[in-house]
């Protein structure tokens, strides 16, 4: 897979990959065995696509632990006042839910014009579906709830308009988005970021691979840059801990001090 | 020590059950403690906060990668599953299972997987099935399956199935289940 997709998973954490591969067979029609489903994959290209999309877990919201938005708020945005120009990376993306939601705090600063959101994944088809701006309505209920917990300033359903079963953002929110693929696993540093996202990635990676992305995060910072990790991640047990100060303990926000 | 991990798993009813066990538990316990209990995405620290009471351990939420300490009590994170891998938890956002996340099933199978005989499983009070099969498979790979007793459990759903899915599962009652891990602790390596 590394040789014909450039797709390597050897340093994923085997216990939830092996589950998920498990699951991608399931679905996939006709392969019984873990052999025959190599084969498939290494033969068919939209079998690629379909594993591509079992086995990179796309789970996300809108103002997903919102007190992340919360702290993100009060604790990053005033630094983020003082640049003539903000980049922020969000490292798996997935869909975007949240760079939209990202977007929709910067505009509530005051800030959205001139920031740049860059926006990777490793699935191309993610990204596609994330530039859409189309998300299903079903979901509007509880991504409110996460917007009116993360401080939003104004009404969530200023933001979209609703038709049929789903709602599409409104434009101006995904103007300064750039949707890129990456991949974390074997792409390098590509920019000089003021904010580095990267919640709930790495915890599908092994140690030593947690290592390799955290050191091209803290490449893609300047001193002062700030990165924040999913609430279950920990900058502990990396080789960057000693290079990060906190700046909300509970919302994983750290700033590179060296 | 023979036992390394105890794992618990609780949904309905869960709070007064996991204080119940972790109360009777002594600070010279020596196995890791690892609980899921279900509970919503955005959950705060409440219940990390409620148990810290009772407990003479410290209790923490796992966190992705951290190793798995003895004497130490560890919760599973709101929005994730806690799964073990080798000496280590890992954390992940997959989709629910069994309608449950975070999965008691999940975290007693990677840890039958990895612990094997070394491994207590304790289901607790609940609705629904999480946890049966979990508990089969660390009954399978040759560690202990205790069940909360229905006399005491709140909700009987989770320990009936535990107890239909499971060999030679040990009921008790609330109050006996803590004393017997303890007794579980001081036994000697048979080996």
């Amino acid at each position: 897979m590394v040789q014909r997709y450039g797709y390597d998973f050897r340093d994923y954490s085997m216990t939830s990959l092996k589950r998920r591969i498990h699951l991608a067979m399931q679905k996939e029609q006709g392969v019984h065995t873990i052999s025959a489903y190599q084969d498939r994959i290494l033969h068919d290209p939209e079998a690629m696509v379909r594993f591509l999309d079992v086995v990179s877990v796309d789970v996300t919201a809108m103002f997903r632990e919102p007190a992340f938005y919360k702290a993100f708020r009060d604790k990053v945005v005033p630094a983020l006042r003082e640049l003539p120009l903000i980049r922020i990376w969000h490292a798996g993306c997935a869909t975007g839910e949240e760079a939209y939601s990202m977007a929709i705090v910067l505009h509530e600063e005051g800030l959205l014009e001139k920031s740049r959101l860059y926006a990777t994944d490793i699935n191309q088809r993610l990204l596609e579906q994330g530039k859409g701006r189309i998300f299903a309505i079903r979901q509007m209920k509880d991504y409110t709830a996460n917007y009116q917990k993360a401080d939003g300033k104004s009404d969530f359903s200023d933001y979209y308009t609703a038709r049929h079963d789903e709602v599409i953002l409104r434009a101006f929110l995904g103007k300064n988005i750039v949707w890129a693929e990456h991949n974390l696993v074997s792409d390098s540093s590509f920019n000089e970021f003021h904010v580095v996202l990267c919640r709930n990635v790495m915890i599908y990676f092994n140690r030593k691979l947690q290592g390799r992305v955290h050191r091209l995060i803290y490449d893609s910072l300047p001193v002062a840059g700030v990165l924040g990790l999913g609430h279950g991640e920990s900058l502990q047990l990396t080789p960057y801990e000693n290079c990060y100060e906190v700046v909300d303990r509970a919302a994983k926000l750290f700033r590179k001090i060296r | 020590m023979k036992y390394r991990l105890v794992v618990i798993g609780a949904s309905l009813g869960g709070l007064n059950s996991l204080r119940g066990v972790l109360s009777a538990l002594p600070g010279t316990f020596r196995p890791a403690v690892a609980i899921v209990q279900h509970r919503g995405a955005d959950a705060d620290d409440t219940l990390q906060f409620l148990l810290q009471k009772e407990c003479a351990h410290l209790v923490r939420e796992a966190e992705d990668k951290e190793a798995i300490v003895p004497g130490k009590i560890y919760l599973a994170p709101g929005g994730y599953h806690l799964m073990v891998e080798e000496n280590h938890f890992v954390l992940s956002m997959e989709a629910s299972v069994n309608y449950a996340q975070p999965s008691v099933d999940l975290l007693f199978k990677t840890a039958a997987e990895h612990f094997g005989s070394r491994v207590i499983g304790v289901v607790l009070t609940g609705t629904g099935r999480d946890g049966a099969l979990g508990l089969a498979e660390i009954e399978r790979c040759g560690g202990v399956a205790l069940i909360e007793s229905r006399r005491t459990a709140f909700a009987h759903e989770m320990p009936e199935a535990a107890i239909e899915a499971t060999l030679h599962p040990i009921e008790l009652k609330l109050e006996e289940i803590g004393p017997y891990l303890v007794k579980l602790d001081q036994e000697r390596e048979t080996k």
